[in-house]
């Protein structure tokens, strides 16, 4: 059986990893290379590696901290971050990456997905969304860029299917309104957003405990989730938390 | 020296990188002279059914074919899996290899496509690509298509229906995951491939 997958998220900025609450407050967390191997080792089925600060900052991803992290790395490994064009996507995926992942750009330029489409493939191509709802229905969500700086007046369920139509292979869904609070993710938006389309749905934004990535599972319909902060100050590793996913009858890879 | 094709579509850099970490010494070539010279080839995949067209016009479908019957031991995977096979819907004008006779197919029906995800697979005993690897081991797959069950099958695994993960006849073998991206299970079918005496 097909089973859900459990993603560690490293943020990075300069070339450490940070964490924030709701995209501010940064906190150092660690060294990217080193903690991908220890996630990987503890169970993770994926690793993404977002460079959180290159599209504010206008510099292009910190394709050394991507060849070091990729080195030790026999998993699944998406980077993001200032991907703007073919050439980024080119570098990163020459430096080890096996996956993209394009958020602002692609809104800016749409053609960009289906230009790395067709390069790399589509399974290459995930199309990050940043979306808030505050107190409004899963449907009316707007996608926003810039690492959650600016809002786009596009609305996020829409801006999904369009990435699909396109060729992208994943969406990874943040809600920025759940994003570092530990509360759970939003599985309103989640679902509404993996009913919209065809290609997985990673889930993000929210976790805190094991809970979370069950209810996201069942209820949010999510065919992946990713969490950061929940992994590097010891809550629980990978392997405890897919143990306890498992128990609520989700399918895991286990033993890790 | 491991002949890794390179077929302009996709990125290579992951599976050379998991060819070096279970000590072999790949190289990347689409020079057919270079095939001739290899003691092992490896077609890896992502991208399109009609890359064999690539392959076809620069003469590495010749010089895989031609090494394959002198004994060459071949490893395709993902889509250099459905290239082993007559063809595939993906582009019916393209033929593949036609080493195993069926035709690779788009999934139909239920679950989202592409298969994406670590899934199982049940394996058959006496696999010289699976040797060591435990019934139930997970994999990493991203696919839209793929081959049937059939004799050639040593590794099967379920998306709305069972589907070859793993296929082997004598030296020409294929996996339909990423035994790159797979953990500690691919590189043990990486170190099989490798290790098979030449």
């Amino acid at each position: 059986m097909l089973t859900r997958r459990v993603i560690a998220c490293l943020d990075v900025k300069d070339g450490r990893v940070v964490k924030g609450v709701q995209f501010v407050d940064l906190v150092d967390a660690g060294d990217p290379a080193e903690l991908a191997a220890r996630h990987a080792l503890a169970g993770a089925d994926e690793i993404v590696l977002l460079d959180i600060t290159a599209t504010h900052e206008g510099r292009g991803t910190l394709i050394e901290t991507v060849r070091r992290t990729a080195r030790r790395l026999f998993i699944p490994f998406t980077v993001g971050g200032g991907i703007r064009t073919l050439d980024d996507a080119t570098a990163v995926f020459d430096a080890g990456a096996d996956k993209v992942s394009v958020n602002s750009a692609a809104l800016t330029r749409p053609e960009l997905i289906d230009e790395i489409g067709s390069r790399f493939g589509a399974q290459a191509v995930i199309v990050a969304i940043d979306a808030r709802r505050g107190d409004k229905s899963p449907e009316e969500a707007e996608v926003f860029v810039a690492g959650g700086r600016k809002p786009t007046g596009r609305n996020a369920v829409e801006w999904a299917r369009e990435a699909e139509q396109r060729g992208a292979g994943e969406i990874l869904l943040t809600s920025m309104d759940s994003d570092g609070m530990r509360n759970g993710f939003d599985c309103a938006l989640t679902a509404a957003v993996s009913q919209a389309v065809q290609i997985p749905v990673i889930a993000s934004g929210g976790a805190g405990s094991a809970a979370h990535f069950s209810q996201v599972f069942l209820e949010g319909k999510a065919d992946a989730a990713l969490a950061a902060s929940i992994f590097h100050f010891g809550i629980a590793d990978a392997r405890a938390l897919k143990e306890e996913v498992a128990r609520a009858d989700v399918p895991m890879r286990l033993p890790c | 020296m491991i002949a890794v094709i390179d077929y302009k579509a996709g990125n290579l850099t992951s599976v050379i990188k998991a060819l070096r970490a279970v000590e072999a010494h790949p190289q990347v070539t689409e020079d057919p002279e270079v095939v001739r010279r290899a003691s092992k080839i490896v077609l890896p995949g992502v991208g399109h059914f009609s890359g064999t067209a690539f392959l076809e016009q620069h003469g590495l479908k010749q010089a895989i074919a031609e090494r394959v019957a002198e004994g060459v031991p071949l490893l395709g995977i993902c889509v250099g899996l459905q290239w082993l096979y007559q063809g595939s819907t993906e582009a019916p004008d393209a033929p593949g290899f036609g080493f195993f006779p069926a035709m690779c197919s788009r999934f139909e029906g239920g679950g989202k496509v592409p298969h994406v995800g670590w899934n199982a697979i049940a394996v058959k005993e006496g696999s010289r690509l699976l040797a060591s690897v435990p019934d139930g081991s997970f994999v990493y797959f991203t696919h839209s298509f793929r081959a049937p069950v059939t004799a050639e099958t040593v590794g099967t695994t379920e998306y709305g229906g069972a589907f070859t993960a793993a296929a082997e006849r004598d030296h020409v073998m294929g996996v339909q995951f990423h035994p790159e991206k797979s953990g500690v299970t691919g590189l043990r079918i990486l170190r099989n491939f490798v290790e098979i005496p030449c």
